[in-house]
């Protein structure tokens, strides 16, 4: 009885043991880290707010095999890029090139604060010299009106 | 003076011309970078001849259509009997990509459905299909006689489409030397 105890929580250490053991996820850790990180700033085409990195739909997947094959291959990032590109054009990049076409997207932010920050000086500035501009703007009539009025409500 | 309270006005208008025109624009059509650039060269297995191969090279000198199907793919159902009537004209050569499918399953859709192409080409893996940057089937390109990629048609082509766009490019590309 004992040994077949034994026997039995030997089998099922084996069992646990081997059910840890999953399937690699990949052949290559290193070739997998630079798909990773270069598949992280791609666009999937199918879901397009999903990254080629973490997108579980099929041309994804196909696309993740042929970045493998590029990365074993030995080609550079810049390549891989040239790759994307010119399959599926600059919307595949989450990062898009700075380029005449693109001059728009990057500045435009910037310019539109700067506008702003120019109107906000124009209007402080304005608003500013009539708040100065105020006293000097009560004729003599007006300011013993108002001293008067104030003697008013003194008494 | 009564012209500043125009101004938040013209604002809104700006904002609401931007987003109308955002709202109404597609955003699965994405601009393909391969117009006007050369159809990428492929050789690959014939579906319906597995023992013969097609490549774009054997049509080089003619205006002819790509059109990327498979018997899985939803899309191309609408679109099929517009091809069936599109491949009674001969208009051009129609070629298939049959992308990502089973030869059996892509052969009973097209005993099923008709088969408007001269032949399709047999793309199992997929690779044609990332070369040409196809990411949703049906897709549809006109190859012009130097082998240009002149038009690319994403999602099922409709009568709107072949009459308005496709139907005049491929007339303008036969006349052209």
């Amino acid at each position: 009885m004992k040994r077949l105890l034994v026997l039995l929580f030997a089998a099922l250490a084996c069992a646990l043991a081997s059910a840890k053991e999953a399937a690699p996820l990949a052949d290559d850790p290193v070739v997998e880290q630079r798909l990773i990180e270069i598949s992280q700033d791609m666009r999937c085409l199918v879901c397009q707010n999903e990254s080629l990195a973490g997108s579980r739909a099929e041309l994804a997947q196909d696309l993740r095999r042929e970045l493998r094959e590029l990365i074993r291959a030995g080609k550079t990032d810049a390549e891989i890029k040239e790759f994307m590109v010119s399959r599926y054009g600059d919307f595949v990049l989450y990062n898009p090139p700075v380029k005449p076409t693109t001059w728009l997207l990057w500045a435009g932010p910037f310019v539109l604060m700067i506008g702003g920050i120019i109107a906000l000086v124009v209007y402080l500035r304005r608003r500013g010299k009539v708040v100065e501009g105020g006293d000097a703007a009560l004729s003599d009539e007006d300011r013993h009106r108002v001293q008067a009025l104030l003697q008013e409500s003194e008494q | 003076m009564k012209l500043k309270f125009l101004i938040p006005l013209a604002m809104f208008a700006i904002l609401v011309g931007f987003l109308a025109v955002g709202l109404n624009r597609d955003p699965r059509e994405v601009p393909s970078p391969l117009v006007n650039k050369d159809a990428p060269a492929f050789n690959i297995a014939q579906l319906a001849v597995a023992d013969k191969n097609f490549s774009p090279a054997d049509l080089k000198g003619q205006v002819w259509m790509l059109n990327v199907w498979a018997s899985w793919c939803v899309a191309c159902r609408v679109e099929h009997p517009l091809l069936v009537e599109f491949g009674k004209s001969h208009a051009v050569p129609l070629i298939g990509l049959d992308y990502k499918d089973q030869r059996a399953d892509a052969m009973k859709f097209l005993d099923t459905h008709g088969n408007p192409y001269d032949l399709s080409a047999y793309d199992k893996d997929g690779r044609v299909g990332i070369d040409y940057g196809v990411y949703g089937v049906p897709e549809t390109f006109i190859i012009d006689k130097h082998g240009v990629i002149r038009h690319k048609q994403i999602g099922p082509i409709t009568p709107e489409v072949l009459a308005g766009t496709i139907m005049p490019l491929i007339n303008e590309l036969k006349k052209a030397s």
